[in-house]
């Protein structure tokens, strides 16, 4: 198993640490992981993303130009990654503010409304988990267990009592996310 | 059983710096290498080891601060990015003039000038062939992990101190950012006692200790060159240090070496898909070069394609290790750009296989 998969949106929507979060969980269970973030001058509000790797054999190149997935949080992160999904590759959207949807045919979409979700559960703050809650319904690489214990290495243990929140939105995400076409 | 984390690269070796037992940091931030100062000042290993932590006033003032430590036989090292490595150019040729062992990181950006704060290898010429005046050699080692920014720290203090000699840890932006699995070694004890050069004070009976590196005796200066040059045929002797990858059936050879070896490595999957026979030689230690394996590669392959983020500056030497046994050619991309493992395989088949 190798999965190549890049996490895009704006600063602040917890890109990079969604993609911390899926490769400590990856370490968890044994895999290889990899994390490369882009560090140009971003800033909130402004456009950040990552390349996360998780395989089950030594890791190569950290910086990719094809992707297994692509998650893409707002438009101007489609419009520039659609292209780099391998043909019959995954791409996940977030339907809040995107203004067009994807137009490749030779991959399959799922949507998912992460935000909406968010301020139902009172709590933006868990908007990357929503998503990648969505993200493992789909590729189910790692299991929850694992990334319970990956939270506990990201997170400082004051917020481990937020544990529990980010597990309610990771479930939610998985029973939100909706496919748009098939590949 | 030793520690697994995952850590970024520049996380990793500011972790590595106090585990090796360092007496002392001195730097000065800039993108991208500021984590390994931030990592360090959180960390407060003061309180772990006794290790001191300073950020200077200038880039200028930290390696001329290594300079004092490692006169009085301290492990010292400092940290850099490409134009904050220029400024320190002055304070390493001394350094290397004065026999002083130190560990001095450049993770590299794009040049030339302030450039770009994105990954790039076009400094090995300053790394490898000088930078500062004079004749000198640092020992430079090229991390392409996680892994081996925390092992290289470690194998650097201790080839500093093994040759009384500056070792560089050449890392990139690609490198010091990315985060990867890693195991960390058991904390090495700080030094107690000096070595016997180290300048802390005259005891009655003892002859006086000088670290200079002026000689205004021509004769004098010369005697110090050739000590020098004798050390660096020493160390090229015993310190090369490379790994190769599907060698033994290879009919071309990519060579490269960091973060650009990683992505040439997926390149190679893609090529042994499409049942090309590449191999690829990685030095670790850029000085001394791996001149015995390029040149004993040259006898097998049909060509050798050197990926660098730069214009080409490997290239020569892995020219002059084959001479003229076999085509070498360069693909590179620079200013910051990173090249994709397709733009790897096209240049191989344009450059080396149809070329």
């Amino acid at each position: 198993m190798t999965e190549e998969i890049i996490i895009a949106g704006f600063g602040g929507q917890g890109v990079l640490s969604m993609g911390q979060i899926l490769c400590y969980s990856g370490v968890m269970q044994g895999n290889e992981v990899s994390w490369m973030p882009s560090y140009g001058p971003e800033m909130r509000g402004g456009t950040a993303n990552c390349t996360a790797i998780i395989s089950d054999k030594p890791i190569s190149s950290p910086v990719l130009n094809a992707f297994d997935t692509a998650i893409v949080l707002n438009q101007p992160s489609m419009d520039k990654f659609e292209e780099s999904v391998k043909p019959g590759g995954l791409l996940i959207y977030e339907r809040n503010g995107m203004t067009r949807k994807p137009r490749r045919t030779d991959i399959n979409v799922w949507a998912i409304g992460a935000y909406d979700e968010s301020l139902k559960m009172n709590n933006v703050k868990v908007f990357n988990m929503i998503v990648l809650g969505g993200f493992l319904k789909i590729k189910p690489i790692i299991e929850i267990e694992n990334v319970i214990k990956g939270l506990k290495k990201v997170l400082p243990e004051r917020y481990h009592k937020l544990i529990p929140l980010n597990e309610e939105a990771i479930q939610r995400g998985m029973s939100i996310i909706t496919q748009e076409h098939k590949a | 059983m030793k520690e697994l984390r995952l850590m970024k690269g520049n996380e990793a070796l500011a972790e590595a710096a106090i585990r090796a037992g360092a007496d002392a940091y001195f730097g000065y931030p800039i993108t991208p290498q500021s984590e390994v100062i931030e990592y360090l000042m959180a960390e407060n290993p003061v309180e772990r080891t006794g290790m001191v932590v300073l950020q200077a006033e200038s880039e200028v003032a930290a390696i001329n601060m290594v300079y004092g430590a490692a006169g009085c036989g301290k492990k010292a090292m400092t940290s850099s990015s490409s134009p904050g490595i220029s400024l320190k150019m002055e304070g390493i040729s001394y350094l290397a003039g004065a026999e002083l062992p130190c560990l001095i990181v450049n993770v590299v950006r794009g040049g030339p000038g302030l450039g770009t704060i994105q990954p790039s290898q076009s400094d090995y010429f300053q790394a490898v062939k000088g930078g500062g005046h004079g004749d000198y050699k640092l020992i430079v080692l090229a991390p392409a992990t996680v892994q081996e920014s925390v092992d290289f720290v470690k194998l650097g203090f201790d080839l500093a101190f093994k040759y009384r000699n500056p070792v560089m840890i050449l890392s990139d932006g690609i490198i010091g950012q990315m985060m990867e699995k890693v195991e960390l070694f058991e904390q090495v004890p700080r030094a107690t006692e000096q070595p016997e050069w180290a300048t802390v004070g005259k005891k009655p009976g003892r002859d006086h200790v000088v670290v200079t590196s002026l000689q205004l005796q021509s004769e004098e200066q010369e005697k110090v060159n050739l000590r020098l040059q004798a050390k660096y045929r020493v160390i090229e002797k015993n310190e090369v240090r490379y790994e190769t990858y599907d060698c033994d059936d290879a009919e071309y050879l990519f060579a490269a070496f960091g973060s650009a070896a990683r992505i040439t490595r997926k390149a190679m999957e893609m090529a042994r898909a499409k049942g090309i026979k590449v191999g690829l030689i990685r030095p670790q230690t850029l000085f001394p070069f791996p001149v015995e394996a390029f040149n004993k590669m040259a006898d097998q392959v049909k060509g050798i394609l050197t990926v660098e983020m730069n214009a080409g500056q490997m290239v020569e030497d892995v020219r002059l290790a084959v001479n003229g046994k076999t085509k070498v050619e360069h693909f590179g991309r620079f200013g910051g750009m990173i090249p994709n493992p397709d733009e790897i395989l096209n240049a191989l088949e344009q450059k080396i296989i149809g070329g």
